[in-house]
């Protein structure tokens, strides 16, 4: 049996599992809130074009409207300016083995109960490869906070000073890139970088050292509580966009059970 | 003496709801003129240029010197009622389902004899004030009130159809985000509005309005997202059947003419909330409220839109956002075609800078929003269908009305430099 | 002001009323036809004697007269078209002795006549003028009703009228119209009854509106020798009048252009108020009536209810008035409403009236008017006729 051929009746048995880690595109989802003078994400937005009605009248489809990074989504280096010169850095281009890969889990879902503005440190990473070995070299590196579970004012959690929302330090993004050389960065808020991120230097720590490093960035994620630490497969591929930046995601974990 | 109004007791839902029936709609062409001066509260009448005569009924040439040029023009409203009447028979459904309707004959000071509907509070033979008052027909039609005000006299029936009053109606007003939308939401209760359901986008973000508006008694906050087909649909499908005045008052807007962004970003967002949130609005609650303008004391009545006076005439430091106001008054004046058949009215506020962030670089005169909201009151109370709220919208009326395109070069300048 | 000259030797023959009915299933046309037919039969005349014809109708659209001479297969050198409602009799008749009298034409009928389908009355009203449309319909749309509510209310307020004053003459016409048995109203008619009718747009309630119904009307005109030669019996033209927006600085219209021609009226047909046999006033509502009482010089301006009180309007009565019941009570068939008295009156002083026939009735006075343009009947008309040769 091949490995393909055994994957698939693994499937079937279920002995692996395939774990959605996408939320429903939704227009009361949220998305990511920049100044207002600043060019803003579009929402998702769904028109009917007909309803086996009138305006067809066998068949029902919808136009959308949304932007690359509406929704659950893949950030591509092109996105950031750290990244524009990055060769193949969009979505289009990006090599499609670089879309499937294994995928750690980092939980900071007790320290983020406690702090909204958790911070992902060097630290906390290190102690979680005391207990489950070194970060595999090209892994996709996911950082659980459970804030898919958050709903309407308090996924954002904006407040007079900006978004509130755990993600990564600097140091901690560097050490990924520079001493792991990850595939990729995701979180399970509206970016990869904390709702403060704006306030670190660089800002926006994540989204610069990520993209300038050719790594790719996955947002919006849940469901990262049904992943193992380590062990899982993941997949994200994005929409085939013409020099687009990022796209929305159906994103699946292969679990073994 | 007029009979308080009271709130309407629950419907019967057993009851079969009255179809909207109208008065007469037809006029001459001269005629709308009355129509024309109605839709701002202005009484007015031709008068000859030549000799002075003030004519009525409307005419195309004087009936004292046949000259045919005869403007507009507002002249003494009070009068004297010689004779009346009370129609208890009339062919007409719509006066046939609201008879007894009283209407008598009025010497105008100004010259003429009117015919005209006549203010219950009105004594016999007595002075009288005329108001030139748009009908369910979106018609101008004369009213003589009494010279003195009486009690709850905004409440006599027949006054009460030549009006949208908010009393004992249920409104939406479409943005809570709007800086003017608690001013406008207090004004609608003080002038006794029974239900202000205010709609609001993206409740996962927070908004300065909130609180307040959570805050105030007999106001509901429901989520409503004129850019969202479906959110709009969902809110009409829960409130439709008990809207009776709506205020599109959602706006989007961001300083800018065609080159100053090199995109189009910002101006689709301004479509999309401007144009396009009108008439998803209007699809959504249109039908319903069309259907409800004969539902008794608390009948749909009114359709309100908050525009920029810059609909009229573009000003370049907000070119898209003024296009995307030219659009929307556009499509405006579809929906009062469309409506008209119900008697449902659609009320234009044109209002000049507002007192918020968009506007800030602008130096005064700006519309505070609690004049806003009186603008808003007002014009519903006396059912107008354009409303002018500040000195730059009046400013700006005027001088479209003189010339749309001395106008139009006096907002186009291009500045001193070379 | 010069006067104008005599309408002498002109012959006014053949009435005959088409019976009303309250809905017709017909068009105006065939009413016209109808009526038409009547004269023609009763004065033994052919159609194609015919050359001259008058038509009075507010149903005929999309046709006027000019459709009607196709219609009705007639050839004729002299048409006329005559849209003055209740003024039209004396104007029909006025005009058409003047194209005999030039020779225009030998052999005139004058028609009005109009259908009243289900429809038809709110049809006309919704588009019967301009100033009615842009000014009053929107105003409680009461019609007719309306109108003659404020004018009523006006001349009650003015001159101490009572709502019995109007009453007697209802009362009467009723009493008249018992005789006609082609009066739509059968019943007899009380003052309680007329007190205690259902209001319809104050002070004017049920008996004082006409009903509206289809009907028509017609009369020939011809050369006094002609009508002698065919040995038929005719009234003659003792005077006619009509007169068109007069007193339009009146804020209310408590009279009418009659007085105006009243004067001219009883000297050329040299007589006087006391001459007069029988009035057949235009009586779309009594306050009308009693405008036209005194404008004709029955009494003084504000003493028409005194008038009415002190004098009997029925057949018999010292004041005979609207003989056949009038439009009050045989039925207001449109256009046909202006032509009623004037047939009536033919009748009358040929003496061919039968059942309500006024004895020794020599002298008419027959009184129209009409067309509500806006808030006042914008058109008037009077005509004096006189026996010409008894039947």
């Amino acid at each position: 049996m091949s490995s393909l051929e055994s994957l698939a009746a693994d499937i079937a048995t279920g002995v692996v599992q395939i774990v959605d880690l996408t939320h429903t595109l939704d227009p009361d989802f949220p998305v990511i809130i920049l100044p207002p003078e600043f060019g803003q994400c579009a929402r998702f937005r769904m028109e009917e074009i007909s309803a086996y009605d009138h305006r067809g009248p066998a068949w029902k489809w919808h136009n959308l409207t949304l932007s690359e990074h509406t929704g659950t989504h893949f950030d591509a280096p092109s996105h950031w300016i750290s990244g524009r010169d990055i060769p193949n850095g969009s979505v289009d281009e990006i090599p499609v083995e670089a879309f499937v890969g294994p995928v750690v889990v980092i939980d900071c879902s007790e320290g983020s109960a406690k702090d909204d503005d958790f911070e992902l440190t060097p630290e906390v990473i290190l102690g979680w490869e005391a207990r489950y070995g070194e970060i595999p070299k090209n892994s996709w590196v996911l950082m659980r906070t459970d804030w898919s579970k958050r709903s309407g004012e308090e996924y954002l959690n904006m407040k007079e000073d900006g978004a509130h929302s755990p993600g990564p330090t600097p140091d901690a993004i560097r050490f990924l890139i520079d001493e792991r050389n990850i595939r990729g960065f995701g979180t399970e808020t509206v970016g990869t970088d904390a709702g403060q991120g704006t306030h670190y230097t660089p800002p926006y720590p994540a989204h610069f050292y990520l993209h300038g490093a050719g790594k790719f960035g996955l947002q919006c994620l849940a469901n990262l509580d049904q992943l193992p630490p380590t062990g899982a497969l993941l997949m994200a591929a994005p929409l085939k966009i013409k020099n687009g930046t990022g796209s929305p995601l159906r994103v699946l974990a292969m679990v073994t059970k | 003496m007029t009979i308080e109004l009271l709130p309407p007791p629950r419907k019967d839902p057993q009851k079969k709801t009255l179809s909207p029936t109208r008065p007469p709609e037809a006029r001459s062409r001269a005629s709308l003129g009355l129509s024309a001066a109605a839709a701002e509260g202005r009484f007015a009448l031709q008068v000859c240029a030549e000799c002075d005569t003030v004519q009525y009924p409307p005419r195309d040439a004087c009936s004292n010197c046949i000259g045919t040029e005869l403007p507009w023009q507002e002249v003494t409203p009070n009068g004297h009622l010689l004779a009346e009447t009370t129609i208890r028979a009339s062919t007409k459904l719509y006066f046939r389902e609201r008879a007894p309707w009283r209407i008598g004959s009025v010497k105008l000071e100004a010259g003429p004899v009117v015919l005209c509907h006549i203010h219950n509070d009105c004594e016999k033979n007595a002075p009288v004030t005329m108001l030139n008052r748009l009908d369910a027909s979106g018609q101008g039609v004369l009213l003589a009130i009494p010279t003195t005000r009486t009690n709850n006299m905004e409440d006599d029936p027949q006054l009460r159809a030549l009006s949208a009053d908010p009393k004992h109606r249920r409104i939406l007003i479409a943005d809570a985000w709007n800086p003017n939308t608690p001013a406008i939401a207090k004004a609608l209760l003080d002038a006794g509005a029974a239900t202000i359901f205010v709609g609001e986008a993206e409740s996962w973000r927070p908004h300065p309005n909130r609180r307040e508006l959570n805050e105030m008694d007999n106001v509901n906050v429901l989520p409503l997202d004129v850019t969202d087909t479906a959110s709009v649909s969902k809110l009409a499908g829960e409130i439709g059947g008990k809207t009776d005045i709506l205020i599109n008052n959602a706006r989007f807007m961001r300083p800018g003419g065609v080159l100053d962004r090199g995109d189009t970003g910002f101006a689709k967002d301004e479509i999309e909330v401007n144009y396009f949130g009108l008439m998803r609005l209007a699809q959504s609650f249109g039908p319903g409220m069309m259907g409800r303008t004969a539902d008794g004391v608390n009948a749909a009545v009114a359709w309100v839109n908050i525009l920029s006076v810059n609909a009229l005439s573009n000003s370049p430091e907000y070119g898209c956002f003024s296009a995307s106001n030219a659009a929307a008054y556009s499509l405006s004046q579809s929906l009062r075609g469309e409506f008209r058949g119900a008697g449902l009215r659609v009320m234009n506020v044109f209002v000049g800078p507002t007192d918020d962030a968009w506007y800030q670089s602008l130096p005064p005169p700006k519309v505070i929003p609690t004049s806003m909201a009186r603008s808003v009151v007002d014009g519903l109370q006396r059912g107008l269908e354009d409303v002018w709220c500040g000195d730059i919208a009046k400013d700006v009326r005027d001088r479209w009305r003189q010339d749309p395109k001395v106008l139009e070069r006096e907002m186009t300048t291009g500045g001193d430099h070379a | 002001m010069e006067r104008r000259s005599s309408y002498k030797g002109v012959a006014i023959i053949a009435p005959f009323s088409m019976p009303y009915q309250r809905y017709s299933i017909e068009t105006a046309h065939w009413w016209v036809a109808k009526a038409l037919r009547g004269s023609l039969d009763a004065a033994d005349v052919r159609p194609e004697e015919i050359d001259g014809f008058s038509v009075a109708s507010f149903t005929l659209a999309p046709d006027t007269a000019v459709g009607l001479t196709q219609h009705l297969g007639l050839c004729l050198r002299w048409l006329d078209n005559i849209p003055m409602g209740g003024a039209s009799a004396s104007v029909a008749l006025r005009r058409a002795a003047r194209a005999i009298q030039a020779g225009d034409a030998n052999i005139v009928a004058c028609v009005a006549g109009d259908t009243n389908q289900i429809d038809s009355f709110r049809n006309m009203l919704s588009s019967f003028s301009r100033f009615a449309m842009d000014a009053s319909y929107p105003y409680g749309y009461g019609g007719p009703n309306a109108n003659f509510a404020l004018l009523t209310d006006r001349y009650m307020q003015k001159y101490g009228a009572t709502r019995e004053d109007f009453g007697r003459i209802c009362v009467a016409q009723r009493s008249n119209a018992l005789n006609n048995p082609n009066a739509l109203m059968k019943k007899p008619l009380t003052l309680d009854d007329y007190n205690n009718a259902r209001p319809i747009s104050d002070p004017i309630a049920l008996f004082d509106c006409v009903m509206p119904c289809a009907g028509s009307e017609c009369f020939l005109m011809m050369p006094e020798e002609e009508a002698q030669r065919r040995n038929l019996p005719y009234a003659t033209i003792g005077s006619a009048i009509e007169r068109h927006n007069a007193h339009a600085e009146d804020d209310i219209q408590l009279r009418g252009g009659w007085t105006l021609d009243v004067d001219e009226l009883y000297e050329m047909a040299q007589c006087t108020p006391t001459d007069i046999d029988l009035l057949q006033t235009y009586d779309d509502y009594p306050v009308i009536s009693m405008l036209q009482i005194e404008d004709l010089g029955f009494c003084a301006k504000g003493g028409a209810p005194e008038f009415v009180r002190s004098h009997d309007l029925t057949i018999t009565g010292d004041f005979p008035h609207n003989t056949s019941g009038g439009q009050l009570s045989a039925g207001q068939a449109g256009a046909a409403g202006g032509f009623i008295g004037m047939v009536e009156a033919i009748r009358q002083v040929t003496g061919t009236a039968g059942p309500t026939q006024v004895r020794d009735a020599k002298i008419a006075l027959v009184s129209g008017f009409g067309m509500i343009n806006y808030d006042r009947g914008v058109c008037t008309s009077a005509s004096i006729i006189k026996t010409g040769s008894r039947a």
